[in-house]
């Protein structure tokens, strides 16, 4: 079992005629993960590495029943990108792009409030159910079948982690990059929600980091919802406030929100554990499967 | 990407906000000229990027040509928090009755604008949050339609602010919203809005932020910013780079790829009894010579004693990075500041082959290249 993408996932790659487009949809295939379609603008009726290109979204899914976008579609053009899946009745479309104008991610928002697509991102390595299927940029290499799900604001550091699973023979059921962004799709709550309900997974990862309050919402939910036990990390504790730490959305206020201190303490009170390192964030996780 | 207060201000009167007479002057004889055309008083205020200009000594009210002289000597080239002052706004003084606030920033919680309006103007409005967070009216803004102008006119009146007034003060909310919708504001503030015994308003100050990722389409901001622009020497070099870079006071420098694998890199040197002295972020799929760039920054850094390069490929390649590695320490006759080196991820066994271990200090895992990093740098220190 899984969250979100298995082998049946009948994925779009929207912008794969691109460089980055066409180099991870052959990663993906090469994975296993089904691209049925591209749809890049212009492009229809090309094929790239044997998938077929349609000019639309709503062609893939008319012609070639997709389900699933995956956008590598530069910051400037993604934003519309974004609305065209969520008009295209599509279940799920995942952002990978970064640097997405933020007004422009809150038009999306509005509009992903009223239709029934889940958006994952944008500014995220996208999401793996390891051994089925990948949507987006992960390396499928490092991760490995079993019972932990993860969810994450950033993509390395998922698979710092995801490594020190992985290595001690922690297997995992899907892990989830939810992005750096100040606004996102899916959110922490909206992940373990989706890990709470999946009779498969038996622990959860929750790597979250400096900026906004989504950590403390999840603890919240955690204390009231969850049964599922979680670890968590928080990056960020040495972040000075004022300065934006590489992703758009990690940036402690002058007021003082959004601090590790504050996310740290929120989860411990929920009954969460915080490793200092990605390895006692393992520890942890193996503590709970033991 | 924070304006000035003298570029926030042309672009918030542009579009019909009141805002004090003023002209900018880089030395004394300009600010003479100045305050004389405006006519005394005058303020003379810093344009530096930083808050709390007045207590540090940045902003002097001064009522003739002898304390206009004697203000801008101080105040020109002053050292302001660490930023180099060369430029003053010579401002008409505002004999004002009342001071409000009125502002728009992104709620990231809500994923939906936020207008905000206080009476409680002038002072610091992010301690008006926490203290009194019933003090600041908020309204929020469906991107999709815009402020309705009866959501201007609730966040004055639910702010309390006086019905003589709030006419003008909505307009000033709209137009406020209508900018930083257009101009892709990040946050638009007055504060404060004065208000005149002959009930006018006027902004005495102006903020104006602008999504650093939205300036591909404001041109006129983006030239804006090169004027702006300013700060630390390496934060240039940086922006020349196109690295994500911040510096800190430590004295281990950090490399590394993704934001929350550096960040975490930050805080594993401080868990380790060591000081970051910078963050330093490759992005995606750095080539070799990115990599060489990035050492090259972190090895311009005066205070840094030892560097640990931390790298896990996702879409970043280990032979790239140890090609990149190579390139920019073979070039030194002796390694000016020792390099420790973690490779994870895509191709990391290549990597290995290439990484000149000569050079380097090579360390399996991110906890112990961390500990050897942090060793060195205690070394160079106890020598």
């Amino acid at each position: 079992m899984s969250v979100l993408v298995d082998d049946d996932t009948r994925v779009v790659v929207q912008g794969i005629t691109g460089g980055e487009g066409k180099f991870h949809a052959e990663q993906m295939m090469e994975y296993g993960t089904n691209v049925v379609a591209g749809a890049v603008p212009g492009k229809g009726g090309q094929e790239v590495s044997g998938v077929p290109v349609y000019d639309t979204v709503h062609e893939a899914v008319d012609e070639e029943n997709a389900d699933t976008s995956v956008i590598f579609v530069p910051p400037a053009f993604a934003g519309d990108a974004v609305f065209e899946s969520l008009d295209s009745d599509l279940d799920l479309a995942v952002a990978i792009t970064e640097g997405i104008p933020t007004q422009d991610m809150a038009r999306v928002n509005k509009r992903l409030s009223e239709t029934d697509t889940r958006l994952i991102g944008p500014n995220c390595p996208g999401l793996i159910t390891p051994g089925e299927a990948k949507l987006g940029i992960l390396p499928g290499n490092i991760f490995s079948e079993g019972n932990v799900g993860l969810v994450s604001r950033s993509g390395t550091l998922t698979y710092q982690v995801v490594d020190s699973l992985t290595n001690r023979g922690i297997g995992q059921t899907t892990a989830i990059g939810i992005g750096g962004d100040p606004i996102i799709g899916t959110d922490f709550v909206d992940a373990l929600e989706l890990f709470e309900d999946d009779p498969d997974t038996d622990a959860i990862v929750m790597c979250g980091e400096i900026g906004g309050e989504d950590e403390e919402e999840a603890a919240a939910f955690i204390d009231d919802y969850v049964d599922t036990p979680v670890a968590g990390f928080i990056a960020g504790r040495t972040a000075p406030p004022g300065k934006r730490m590489g992703h758009a959305g990690a940036i402690v206020s002058g007021s003082g929100t959004g601090t590790a201190e504050s996310k740290i303490s929120a989860l411990n009170d929920a009954g969460v554990p915080v490793g200092d390192t990605p390895e006692e964030v393992a520890n942890h996780i193996e503590e709970f499967l033991s | 990407m924070k304006l000035h207060e003298y570029q926030a201000k042309s672009v918030f009167a542009d579009a019909g906000i009141p805002t004090p007479a003023s002209e900018l002057a880089s030395d004394v004889d300009g600010v003479v000229t100045a305050a004389e055309e405006i006519g005394y008083p005058v303020a003379v205020k810093a344009q530096v990027q930083v808050g709390g200009r007045g207590k540090a000594g940045g902003i002097k009210l001064v009522e003739d040509e002898d304390e206009a002289r004697e203000a801008a000597e101080s105040i020109l080239g002053m050292d302001l928090k660490g930023y180099h002052v060369d430029r003053v706004l010579v401002e008409e003084a505002v004999d004002f009755v009342n001071e409000l606030y009125v502002g728009i920033t992104m709620d990231r919680g809500e994923g939906k604008p936020v207008a905000m309006v206080s009476t409680k103007g002038g002072v610091n409005i992010e301690e008006v949050a926490e203290e009194d967070p019933d003090a600041i009216a908020r309204e929020h803004i469906d991107p999709a339609f815009g402020m309705h102008p009866y959501q201007a006119r609730k966040a004055v009146y639910d702010a309390g602010v006086d019905q003589s007034i709030a006419r003008d003060v909505s307009s000033v909310l709209t137009t406020l919203y209508e900018l930083w919708d257009e101009k892709d504001g990040a946050d638009a503030e007055i504060n404060p809005l004065m208000v005149t015994s002959d009930n006018e308003v006027i902004a005495a100050d102006a903020v104006m932020n602008i999504d650093e990722d939205a300036l591909f389409r404001q041109p006129e901001l983006a030239e804006m910013e090169e004027e702006a622009a300013g700060g630390d020497e390496l934060e240039q070099k940086a922006d020349e780079y196109g690295f994500d870079y911040v510096r800190l006071d430590g004295n281990v420098g950090i490399i590394g790829n993704g934001a929350g694998l550096v960040m975490t890199t930050l805080d594993l040197v401080d868990h380790y009894g060591g000081q970051p002295a910078n963050f330093l972020d490759v992005g995606g799929g750095a080539k070799a010579a990115r990599i060489a760039n990035a050492l090259d920054m972190v090895f311009s850094d005066d205070n840094v004693d030892s560097v640990v390069f931390n790298i896990f490929g996702g879409i970043t390649r280990g032979d790239e990075v140890a090609r990149g590695i190579n390139e920019a320490l073979e070039q030194f006759d002796e390694i000016p500041k020792p390099v420790v080196v973690r490779l994870a991820g895509t191709n990391w066994e290549e990597g290995m082959e290439i990484l000149n271990e000569d050079l380097v200090t090579v360390e399996q895992t991110l906890e112990d290249a961390v500990q050897r990093a942090v060793e060195y740098a205690d070394e160079v220190n106890e020598q």
